[in-house]
């Protein structure tokens, strides 16, 4: 059980170029709107045709530019499960899931999509048509229309963005069951950074048709490794910088200097995440001591749910862009003051390309 | 009634591939298909006159592999009505498959689903509104036609006249009576037509709110 793909596209101004293998399990394709995503899932489906590559799944070749095999969506055995579930309007869940099963007569179709339906606690649905029926078991008849038909790799083109936050969650918790039993190679698409983290175990990052990071989620999230990367894994501090030194940079957008750990070749930029900017007692005792210790201007807060965010800039200089530090709201409320002393620890910057 | 059911399949098939096709031959295809629409009755009644009289073209052919002619028979009505009334059911039937969401397509295709399976259940019902309107405005239009059919099946009672064609004969000849006798089953016919399918949506409607 293995997916190949290695393909090129080229829409006016934009180019898709991706190439990745992965073996059963999960793999997350992690990118903002527009990078390319449902392009590479629809090239692999037979939707779209690549301008050039291969696409081989399970030792079969389901398009090769240079042999000329382009196998038909039909005989590709891929389950795609669109953004908005595209089930058929004018027929009942329980037609729209037969429809999924590929062979038996009727009696034997009907009997293999109420077993599915059982399974994935549609019951009572049967009947209605999609429009009826509410976002979650809209979601799972499709999933259910997908599964009866025994496909090889499953799709899943931004699978919760249609449904509502609180619903979220638990649908959630059931798809990650059920594709635990699929077991064989599943493909996520996502822009939402939590939902990839708590789904899968590899991740890859996408951005601008091209695929820039892979690997296991931790890695990713802790060295995302371009600066693309960490604005998708949630770092909301980076900044432009520049080689001092081997150990030293300077990061533009704050206008401070900054020691770091080794710099990477192409490096472009500095990131930290907001609860990695360690506050330092602010009466300044410490300051000298601390590495990468700045004296900041409080310039603004913003409150959020359970917490604040501070936005920061280093004292004397006027930059751009601000440093949002994550505080509780208790901790916040004793403090408020008009200067802060942050540090930030050299081991928790991320040193971008 | 026929020509309705001929330009059904013609029009469907048309704005299919034509809704598919790129788009400078698109507009080209788009105008000729459309000009009967536009061009007044007489003019294509000319044009299809020229086309399949005995001395034309096709005309010819037909005389000479049949061995009869096509004007002035009953089905050279039914031919010339489709003539006029095509773009009609075209220009609708391709609106309806434009706003088509085509992740219904991609979907069906890759859950194994033939394309005509496609395209007969999925297709069609997802646009039988418009493609509904279009048969109601052809066959509206079918039932009106009169400067076309004139012009080249004539009018020869029980044989060749169609109601509108009657209507005018009949006033001509002084005989009132007998013309609104027509003009009133013209009109029972439209609104039986139109009362048919005001019901059938209706129906459709609840349907899908009590399933």
């Amino acid at each position: 059980m293995a997916l190949s793909v290695d393909i090129q596209k080229r829409l006016g101004n934009f180019e898709l170029q991706v190439k990745f293998e992965t073996a059963e399990g999960m793999l997350a394709i992690l990118g903002a709107s527009g990078c390319g995503k449902s392009m590479t899932l629809k090239c692999i489906a037979g939707i779209e045709t690549p301008d050039r590559g291969r696409v081989v799944l399970d030792d079969v070749v389901l398009f090769d530019s240079e042999k000329h095999i382009n196998l038909k969506p039909q005989n590709r055995k891929v389950g795609y499960q669109f953004q908005q579930y595209a089930l058929f309007p004018n027929m009942t869940a329980l037609q729209n899931v037969m429809c999924g099963v590929r062979e038996g007569n009727r009696q034997e179709k009907r009997q293999k999509a109420l077993a599915i339906i059982d399974r994935l606690h549609l019951n009572g649905c049967e009947n209605k048509k999609p429009s009826m029926l509410s976002g979650g078991q809209q979601q799972r008849c499709a999933l259910a229309r997908i599964l009866v038909n025994e496909p090889q790799v499953l799709l899943l083109d931004e699978p919760f963005s249609a449904l509502d936050a609180h619903l979220r969650f638990h649908t959630e918790r059931q798809v990650e069951n059920i594709i635990n039993d699929f077991g064989k190679t599943v493909l996520f698409v996502s822009h939402d950074r939590d939902e990839v983290f708590r789904l899968t175990d590899k991740i890859a990052v996408m951005e601008n048709g091209h695929l820039k990071t892979m690997g296991e989620k931790h890695e990713v999230f802790k060295d995302p490794s371009t600066i693309g990367g960490a604005i998708l894994t949630g770092c909301k501090n980076i900044s432009d910088a520049e080689i001092l030194s081997p150990n030293r940079v300077f990061a533009k957008d704050w206008g401070i200097e900054l020691s770091v750990g080794e710099i990477p070749e192409d490096f472009r930029g500095v990131g930290i995440r907001m609860h990695d900017v360690k506050l330092l007692r602010h009466n300044g005792d410490h300051q000298a001591s601390a590495e990468n210790a700045f004296h900041c201007k409080v310039i603004g807060e913003i409150e959020n749910p359970f917490s604040c965010s501070i936005m920061l800039r280093p004292d004397g200089k006027e930059g751009e862009r601000y440093i949002l530090v994550d505080l509780n709201k208790e901790r916040w409320n004793e403090i408020r003051s008009e200067y802060l002393d942050v540090c930030l620890p050299s081991e928790k910057i991320l040193l971008l390309k | 009634m026929i020509s309705t059911v001929v330009v059904f399949f013609l029009g469907l098939f048309f704005a299919y591939y034509i809704a598919k096709v790129p788009r400078v031959l698109k507009g080209i295809l788009d105008v000729i298909l459309t000009l009967p629409l536009v061009l007044p009755p007489t003019v294509v009644g000319y044009l299809v006159l020229r086309l399949v009289g005995p001395r034309r073209v096709l005309g010819k052919f037909f005389l000479a592999a049949f061995g009869f002619t096509i004007p002035m028979t009953w089905w050279s009505a039914i031919i010339v009505t489709v003539v006029v009334i095509f773009p009609l059911m075209y220009r609708t039937a391709r609106g309806a498959f434009e706003s088509f969401d085509n992740t219904l397509m991609y979907s069906g295709q890759t859950l194994g689903l033939s394309n005509s399976f496609i395209f007969w259940r999925i297709r069609l019902p997802y646009c039988k509104q418009g493609i509904i309107a279009g048969c109601v405005l052809a066959f509206a239009r079918a039932l009106g036609e009169y400067g076309a059919t004139s012009m080249i099946a004539g009018y020869i009672p029980g044989h060749t006249a169609t109601i509108s064609t009657t209507v005018y004969a009949l006033w001509k000849n002084n005989q009132d009576a007998e013309a609104f006798k027509w003009v009133l089953i013209n009109i029972a016919i439209s609104a039986i037509v139109l009362l048919a399918v005001n019901l059938l949506e209706r129906r459709e409607k609840q349907k899908g709110v009590t399933a």
